[in-house]
């Protein structure tokens, strides 16, 4: 479905360059769920931004669905990191979340039912008619959540997307995501930093290097399909596998120490 | 989630149960008053100083405001209105509106493409440093004395703070927010309405405010010049012949002309500018 190939990006911003991700090939599936965990500026948002065709590669390729990716692909969302930027501070919560359904010129019934269940979906049903900046960042970050998640997407790209909220509402969000991918059969290539969350949510994880970045270990959550806050995070099997991605992170560090030692 | 059972990490975001409701201090009526009170203060205030000055000096130059009040009353309410006021008012809002239009047109392709911005900059920053008054000999040449000279002339110097501003504001687009749209696939019609005019609108309504001001200045000028009507061309005649008060009665209407467009604008601009009232105050933390 998703294919990465030899990616690199080398930034040429002014007089340096920075080599922001060096050699990246993956696969995800068709449906797949796969989390992506890395130091932070080992180029996360470089390769979702190659991935979502906003930005060129320097060298390697992208394919979806077997087309080479070299503008944003139709049916894909991505939620950003930057999520209060992401949001037309002119627009309402309800417009902003219509605003694509709009653009993809489904009808007034399907829109209002897309909107209103989406908004329900991130619990903001309330606020559908406030604007952006009325609100919370964590409200904020849902806002841009359920835009995406009323999108439709076949492939939905996600950008630490629970950075500013509680842990409860992170719980029921990230409940929320595997609710809709295993409905929906999306393809979802999540970012966090959250190792639990990367096991909990994903059924593989990827770890990065960091910079210049390669694909460091890509591990197989073998946890059962259906996930419980209480008791997948008590299992023993979640324990282990979280020991083995926060080992791989350790190493990830600690490999790039001497590199930017000098 | 008020039990404090479950200790997290960050502060967890406390939902308000309500969308908060925008607040409703006073009366309409009340707040109508006061705030005329408010604005007419000051104003009163200065008309006394003015009437006790010329009460005391009596100069020639400087008639007593009942005089000048007097010439207001039968100057304006007779047939001079449709001669030179509105003449003068339409020429106004034409110059302003073509302008306006040109002015964003053209800013919003400058601020947007890179190259056509590096092909015209000279050749605007040289068009914008004439001062628009010394193109009256010329366009009278070029276009005659007639309406279109005048609205020419507004034009030609209205244009230029509307365009730089929608240059600068086009380029401030958020990249983020760029990026949003290409990503949900917005059409290049969509994304001008909804994300490059109204991100940029701070700018352009600041743009605009200027040439609103200059347009009012431009279009004296160019009546000043061979001109037979309009309010530039009234008051300079006045001044001419001595009808003193005449004069001053028309300028205080100039000043009122300015000070209802102003207002006029205020409010359209408050209205197409809500949202970003409201970010700025929650920037602020209000
Ligand atoms: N526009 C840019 N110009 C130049 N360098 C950039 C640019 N964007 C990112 N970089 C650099 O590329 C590297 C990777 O950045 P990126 O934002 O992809 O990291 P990240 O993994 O998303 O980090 P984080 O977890 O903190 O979000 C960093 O070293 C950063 O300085
Ligand atoms: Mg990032």
């Amino acid at each position: 479905m998703l294919k990465v190939t030899a990616l690199q990006k080398i930034y040429n911003g002014g007089a340096s360059a920075v080599e922001a991700v060096r050699d990246l090939t993956f696969e995800l599936a068709e449906g797949e769920l796969v989390c992506l965990v890395g130091p932070s500026g080992c180029g996360k948002t470089t390769l979702l931004k190659c991935i979502a065709g906003l930005m060129p590669p320097t060298s390697g390729t992208v394919e979806l669905a077997g087309d080479s990716v070299t503008a944003p692909p139709p049916d894909m969302a991505v939620v950003f990191q930057e999520y209060g930027r992401s949001l037309f501070a002119w627009m309402s919560v309800r417009a902003n979340v219509e605003l694509p359904l709009k653009e993809k010129k489904l009808p007034k019934e399907r829109r209002r039912e897309l909107v209103a269940q989406s908004l329900e979906a991130v619990g903001l049903t309330a606020f559908a008619d406030s604007y952006p900046w009325q609100l919370s960042g964590g409200m904020q970050q849902r806002v841009a959540i359920a835009r995406a998640v009323a999108y439709e997407p076949k492939v939905l790209l996600m950008d630490e997307p629970f950075a500013a909220v509680d842990a409860q509402t992170r719980a029921d969000l990230e409940d929320l995501i595997r609710n809709i991918w295993q409905r929906l059969g999306v393809t979802v290539l999540f970012v966090t930093h959250d190792i639990d969350e990367a096991v909990y949510l994903g059924e593989r994880v990827l770890v990065l290097s960091s910079s210049p970045t390669v694909v460091q270990d890509d591990i197989t959550v073998d946890l059962p399909a259906e996930r419980d806050q209480l008791t997948t995070r008590q299992d023993e099997r979640f324990t282990e596998l979280r020991a083995r991605v926060y080992a791989q992170i350790q190493q990830a560090k600690n490999s790039a120490a001497p590199a930017a030692a000098h | 989630m008020s039990q404090p059972t479950h200790t997290t990490e960050r502060p967890a975001v406390q939902a308000p149960a309500h969308p908060p409701k925008p607040r409703r201090p006073m009366p309409l009526a009340a707040r109508i008053l006061l705030r005329t009170a408010h604005v007419l203060l000051l104003p009163a205030v200065l008309i006394g100083l003015y009437a006790y000055s010329t009460a005391t000096s009596g100069s020639y130059y400087t008639p007593t405001p009942g005089l000048i009040a007097d010439a207001f009353a039968e100057l304006w309410f007779s047939e001079r209105l449709l001669v030179d006021v509105i003449p003068s008012l339409i020429r106004l809002l034409t110059g302003f509106t073509i302008a306006a239009v040109t002015g964003v047109c053209l800013g919003v392709v400058l601020g947007v493409s890179k190259g056509v911005r590096a092909t015209l900059e000279p050749v605007l920053e040289f068009l914008r440093a004439i001062p628009p008054p010394v193109l009256i000999p010329l366009m009278i040449l070029l276009v005659g004395i007639d309406d279109s000279m005048k609205i020419l002339v507004i034009v030609s110097g209205c244009v230029w703070p509307v365009l730089l501003n929608t240059v600068e504001g086009v380029r401030a687009v958020d990249p983020v927010l760029a990026d949003t749209a290409r990503c949900y696939g917005l059409r290049t019609t969509t994304r001008l309405r909804v994300l490059v005019l109204r991100s940029a609108s701070p700018q352009i309504m600041a743009g605009l405010r200027l040439a609103l001001a200059l347009a009012i200045i431009l279009m004296v000028i160019s009546e000043m010049f061979a001109s037979s009507s309009g309010l530039g061309f009234a008051i300079v005649q006045f001044q001419r012949t001595f009808a003193i008060p005449e004069m001053w009665a028309g300028m205080v209407l100039l000043g009122l002309v300015g000070f209802a467009l102003t207002a006029v604008f205020g409010l359209v601009e408050g209205r197409v500018l809500r949202w970003y009232r409201g970010l700025r105050a929650a920037n602020r933390g209000e």
